[in-house]
Order: C-alpha cells, then sequence, then structure tokens
C-alpha cells in the first residue's frame, strides 16, 4: 500500500468542481485509489457523492492510498491535481 | 388597496426589479413506492443503470448548450449519475428486491444525509444531487423530468430551488425575476441569475404561498417579493426602466421600446453603455436599453487565428457593430492580447514570470505596431460613410509616453475618431491629469485597477477580498481619474464589474464617472437605481465611501447617504 498525504489549497475545498477534477483524475487511473481524511475512512476516489460526503475544506489534509502496479506514479500525479486545483468560485 | 400577502423577505441574490406573474416550478416527484417489490433484479438493475446512462447523456446535452458557469456544475451532476460507488448500492437494492425506481432513490438518499451535513459549499450540492435523483426517478416512471414549464409569456419563475439542468436552458428573453424557497447568495439559482443579468431573490421561503398567476414584484437589491403590487409601485419601478412582462420590452431594439436615457433623480445624465465581446451579444445590450457600447473587445476577431484577419475582415465585423448603435458611441479598445491571452499569429513570447505585468495591452502593440494599424486602418474603414460615433482607447497605458504614442498611431493613419485610454494602472490614475490633456477622453477599467492597486490577481481566489470594488482606495483612484477628467473637460467612464453594482453606481457618478458601461444584462437594475438618487445624494455617497475605512463600511455608509436623500 502506497499512501500519500497532501494538503487540499486554501480556499479551495472539495466540492464540485475540485472533486470533479479529482474524481477525473481517479477515473483515468488503472488502479483504485482511495482518499480519506488523516483519521478517517476511506472512500473510492472515482465516487464524487463520497468525496462530498468527506467535507474536505481548504488547508485540510487528505491522504490517498493506492496499491499494485504503478501505484507512486499514480498517487503522484493525483496528488499533484489535488494542489494545483483551481480556486473556488461559489 | 391592501396586500392580501404581505411584502414577503428573502435575501436579494441578485440586483434589479422584475414585475410579472408568477409560474410555479412543478413540485418535485412523489417518493417511489417502497411496497412494490420487484421479482426479476436483473430487469431492475438493467432499467436502473439504463435510465442512469440516459440521465447522463441527457444533462451532457445541456451541460453543451450552457454556459461556463452551468457547464461546470452539469459536469458535476453527470459524475454523480455516473459514481460506481452509486451503480453499486443501486445493484444492492435490487438484489433486496427493490424496484429500479426505488432502488435509485434509495441509493442517492444513502449520500444526502451526509452531504447535506457537510459545509455550506458542500450543502449546495444537495440541490444537484436531488435534481439527477429526480430526473432518473422521472424516467423510470414515465413521468416528465422535474423542470421548468414552457414559458409562452414572460414571467417570474417561483420554485423551491432551482437546478442547473434547468437554469441552463431557460429561455431568458421569457424570465423577468426568479424567487425562491431555498438557496443562498452562492447558490446556483443566484450565480446563474447574476450571470444571466436577471433579478433574484432567494431563501424566501413564503414564496411557496404564491399562487400561479398572481403578478408579483421581486427586489433582487432589498430582497424584497411583493404580491399584487401596488399602481404607484409599478409605476414606480416601470418608469425607470425595471425588468417587467408588461412594461418595458427586454426584446426588440432600444429605440422601439422608448427607455429613458440614463440620468439621476435630479436629470443630469449619465450615460449608460454595454460591454460587448462579440456582435453576438448586440441583441442583448439593444434589448437592455443600452445607449451605445462603452467597451467593444475586439480580441474576439484575432484570438484562435493562425494568420491575422485582414483589414477588410476586420472592417466587415466593425460595421456591424456600428451599424446596430446608429448615431450612438461605440467606444472600440483596440486589440487587448499578451502572455495570458497569447495570439496564435505572433512569434511565441518569452515565457513571463507574472503574465499580469508583461508585455500586453498597449506595450503588446507597440512591439507590433503594424498590427495596431491595420486594426485602427480596418476601423477608420468602418466608420467612412456612416454616421456612427466611434470612439477608440488603448488598453494598459502606463504613462504619457504610452498615451502619446497611442494618440500618434491614431492620427498616422488618418483617423479621425476621438481617441482615449484606458486607465486600469494606478501609475496612469496618479498622473491622469497629464494624460487627460492629451487624450479625448478617459475609461477606467475597476477590475484591473484593483488588480493592480492591491497587488491581487484576478484569477487567485485566495485574495479575492481585495478585488472587492468597494475597497476604498479602489475608489480614491477613481475619483483621482474623474477629477483630472473634469479639470479637462474630457469625459470619464467606467467599465468593469464596479459599474454593474446599483449602489456602487451611484458612488462613481458622485465622484464625477460620466458614463458607466457593464454588461448588458445590468443596465435595468442601474438605470433604476440612478433614477431614484439625486447628484447631491451620489456626491454624498461618494464621500461616505471614501470616509470608510473598509469595503463593507463603504457599502454600509453609501447605501445609507443613497436612501435618505
Amino acid at each position: 500500500m502506497v499512501e500519500r498525504s497532501v494538503t487540499v489549497p486554501p480556499g479551495v475545498g472539495l466540492h464540485a468542481r475540485p472533486a470533479s477534477l479529482l474524481v477525473q483524475a481517479a477515473a483515468g487511473a488503472s488502479i483504485s485509489v482511495t482518499v480519506a481524511r488523516p483519521d478517517g475512512d476511506p472512500v473510492n476516489a472515482r465516487s464524487i457523492l463520497a468525496l462530498l460526503g468527506l467535507d474536505v475544506r481548504g488547508g485540510e489534509r487528505v491522504v490517498l492510498r493506492a496499491d499494485g502496479p504503478g501505484a507512486e506514479e499514480t498517487l503522484d500525479r493525483i496528488a499533484r491535481v489535488v494542489t494545483a486545483m483551481p480556486p473556488a468560485d461559489g | 388597496m391592501a396586500d392580501p400577502i404581505g411584502p414577503l423577505r428573502g435575501v436579494g441574490a441578485s440586483p434589479g426589479v422584475g414585475v410579472g406573474p408568477v409560474v410555479r416550478l412543478a413540485d418535485r416527484l412523489p417518493e417511489p413506492p417502497r411496497d412494490a417489490p420487484t421479482d426479476d433484479p436483473v430487469a431492475a438493475w438493467a432499467q436502473a443503470s439504463d435510465a442512469l446512462a440516459a440521465v447522463a447523456a441527457d444533462l451532457e446535452e445541456r451541460g453543451r448548450r450552457a454556459g461556463p458557469e452551468a457547464r461546470a456544475v452539469l459536469e458535476a451532476q453527470v459524475l454523480m449519475v455516473r459514481d460506481p460507488d452509486l451503480a453499486a448500492e443501486v445493484a444492492r437494492q435490487v438484489r433486496a428486491g427493490s424496484t429500479a425506481a426505488r432502488a435509485v432513490y434509495d441509493a442517492f438518499g444513502s449520500y444526502r444525509t451526509s452531504i447535506a451535513a457537510a459545509g455550506h459549499y458542500v450543502a449546495g450540492r444537495v440541490a444537484d444531487l436531488d435534481d439527477v435523483c429526480h430526473r432518473t426517478v422521472a424516467r423510470l416512471s414515465g413521468t416528465p423530468p422535474p423542470g421548468l414549464p414552457t414559458l409562452t409569456e414572460p414571467a417570474v419563475l417561483v420554485a423551491r430551488d432551482l437546478a442547473p439542468a434547468d437554469t441552463a436552458v431557460l429561455d431568458r428573453t421569457k424570465v423577468v425575476a426568479f424567487a425562491t424557497e431555498e438557496g443562498g447568495p452562492t447558490s446556483h439559482t443566484a450565480i446563474l441569475a447574476r450571470a444571466l443579468g436577471v433579478p433574484a431573490v432567494v431563501a424566501c421561503p413564503d414564496v411557496s404561498a404564491l399562487p400561479e398567476g398572481v403578478t408579483v414584484m421581486v427586489d433582487g437589491g432589498s430582497g424584497v417579493v411583493r404580491a399584487d403590487p401596488t399602481v404607484e409601485e409599478l409605476a414606480a419601478v416601470r418608469g425607470n426602466g425595471a425588468r417587467s412582462a408588461t412594461g418595458v420590452a427586454t426584446t426588440g431594439s432600444a429605440a422601439a421600446s422608448g427607455l429613458d436615457q440614463g440620468r439621476t433623480a435630479d436629470g443630469d445624465p449619465v450615460e449608460l453603455l454595454a460591454n460587448l465581446g462579440d456582435p453576438a451579444d448586440l441583441a442583448g445590450a439593444l434589448a437592455h436599453g443600452a445607449e451605445g457600447i462603452g467597451l467593444f473587445r475586439t480580441e474576439f476577431c484575432f484570438l484562435d487565428r493562425s494568420v491575422p484577419p485582414s483589414e477588410q475582415e476586420q472592417a466587415a465585423l466593425y460595421r456591424q457593430v456600428l451599424g446596430a448603435f446608429g448615431g450612438r458611441r461605440v467606444v472600440a479598445r483596440v486589440l487587448d492580447a499578451g502572455a495570458d491571452k497569447p495570439l496564435r499569429f505572433l512569434p511565441p513570447q518569452r515565457r513571463e514570470p507574472n503574465p499580469a505585468l508583461g508585455l500586453r495591452g498597449v506595450r503588446l502593440l507597440r512591439r507590433y505596431p503594424e498590427l495596431l494599424a491595420g486594426q485602427l486602418r480596418a476601423l477608420a474603414e468602418a466608420v467612412s460613410g456612416t454616421d456612427a460615433d466611434l470612439q477608440v482607447m488603448a488598453p494598459m497605458v502606463a504613462d504619457l509616453d504610452d498615451a502619446q504614442w497611442f494618440v500618434t498611431a491614431c492620427r498616422d493613419v488618418g483617423l479621425v475618431a476621438p481617441v482615449g485610454v484606458m486607465i486600469e494602472v494606478p501609475a496612469a490614475a496618479l498622473r491622469a491629469a497629464e494624460l487627460a490633456v492629451e487624450v479625448d477622453f478617459l475609461s477606467v477599467g475597476t477590475n484591473d485597477m484593483a488588480q493592480y492597486a492591491f497587488a491581487a490577481d484576478r484569477e487567485v481566489g485566495a485574495v479575492a477580498r481585495l478585488q472587492d470594488p468597494w475597497q476604498p482606495a479602489l475608489l480614491d483612484l477613481v475619483a483621482c481619474v474623474a477629477a483630472a477628467a473634469g479639470a479637462a473637460g474630457v469625459p470619464c467612464g467606467v467599465c468593469g464589474e464596479a459599474a454593474a453594482d446599483p449602489a456602487l453606481a451611484g458612488v462613481l457618478v458622485g465622484l464625477g464617472v460620466t458614463s458607466l458601461s457593464m454588461s448588458a444584462g445590468a443596465l435595468p437594475a442601474v438605470r433604476a437605481a440612478l433614477a431614484t438618487h439625486t447628484g447631491a445624494a451620489c456626491r454624498a455617497a461618494a464621500a461616505a465611501a471614501r470616509a470608510a475605512k473598509s469595503p463593507a463600511e463603504a457599502r454600509a455608509t453609501a447605501r445609507g447617504a443613497l436612501s435618505t436623500r
């Protein structure tokens, strides 16, 4: 199991558009990826409904996990999507 | 006559006043029955997954027809309908004996609670979730999807909440206002209403009591919805150009609709102009009573081109815009491109660490003077032989040298039109007096001015607080420009979001601004607001706003000054 801990940029929050970007990135991966709050249960990164339910706000940390071939590269790519998220506009 | 239903109070979410008969959005579908189990889970699963796929395809299609704000929301909704965890939950429910409709309803319901309990941004997505759930259930039950009735007459749309899927394909010529029971200032109803220029009141639970067909007046500024407004109240807003189902038309030409010219309550004229980015928006500008075009962004004919457009092609496009406005003022801003708006036909620019501060606006034109000369010749050709009042202005002028260079460039091609400069750089605002004597008019671009004055990138949401057009320092800069223009006897316009805020428009007039240019949808509300304020009230509001120590205080004290006089 490979892990990455990333901070969602301040002022973003995993709602609507940012969550869509994360889901699309995860859907493009060949292995499954989970997202969790640091001490919380992991949810499927391809599920926008589950991600919205996490209610992750800007400045908070999330833990990405994956297992299997290419897990390191996959998580690096998804982590970059999270850290480069555009700011919220409502 | 006393109102049978007193004024209903909600939250103003999009400024302006709209009057018209209530059309109610169909209420939500009833919950699918729980006690109708299926004995064919395979068939139920096939029905459910077909319905989910069809709803996703429908939302994708709506997204293609929608504007950018709505498209982003619809894309998120498509992801909800295609959510793999949701599909797994639907499959689990049908295996346990649920019908397809009930399984879909319960599967969405299992996510609803956690999303509704989240912070307000996420909680706003509950309406999106409910919408996709109901669309899918409706498809499975063979009932029409929730959504807008087909509007045949202009109307005030009343709903519990509006789903982006509905508003994205709304016939904006038929809706004079929105009033919703739910939603907040950041809800989609609010955002879309502002994008469409339609007045809106949200979070007004009592609108559920309004019967279909009753005439209501929706004041998106104060957040009040009034049923059966009195003749006096109607006359007050109609005379001032509110959007109305029966008063000023929202279609047809401004000349035909007889819209009042912009003026204060004591009759001082304030030219109310539209910003135009594309000739396709001309109809909207005319329909909202624009007295001319205050900011004609000419970039549209240059972007996405591998070779520059010919002068003949440019002239034909410019003639289209000039023709639509007859003898009225059209201010063409010459090509405003740069690192963040690259032109494919120019050699690639060196990568700039900060595009907002780089080779853009008039600076780029000074590097490629023939590009500007060609555009100016095309503008001169477009105006020749017409009665159009063409004016030209340069973007992002920083100092006297930029201004003089541009004036010379215009004269060198024999263009006789008035020549102005945009004041967007604080240095140019501070030295506006020496620029004003060189040119025929000044036009303040408040969005970029805020960006440069506050060192706050317009594209960075984290510093959006500093982009507030009510920032007293920004108002100081506008005051400085307006005073310099006044002393030199040249007009001073404002284009940018600031001009579109009805209260701030009064403040700008009080600062000495002589014309306001905004997205066309904002014109009726600004026209109506200005007509209620005297010049003295505007000046008092301007002084109060500049004396304030924060944008919030400026807003409050200016509104106070405007409403007490």
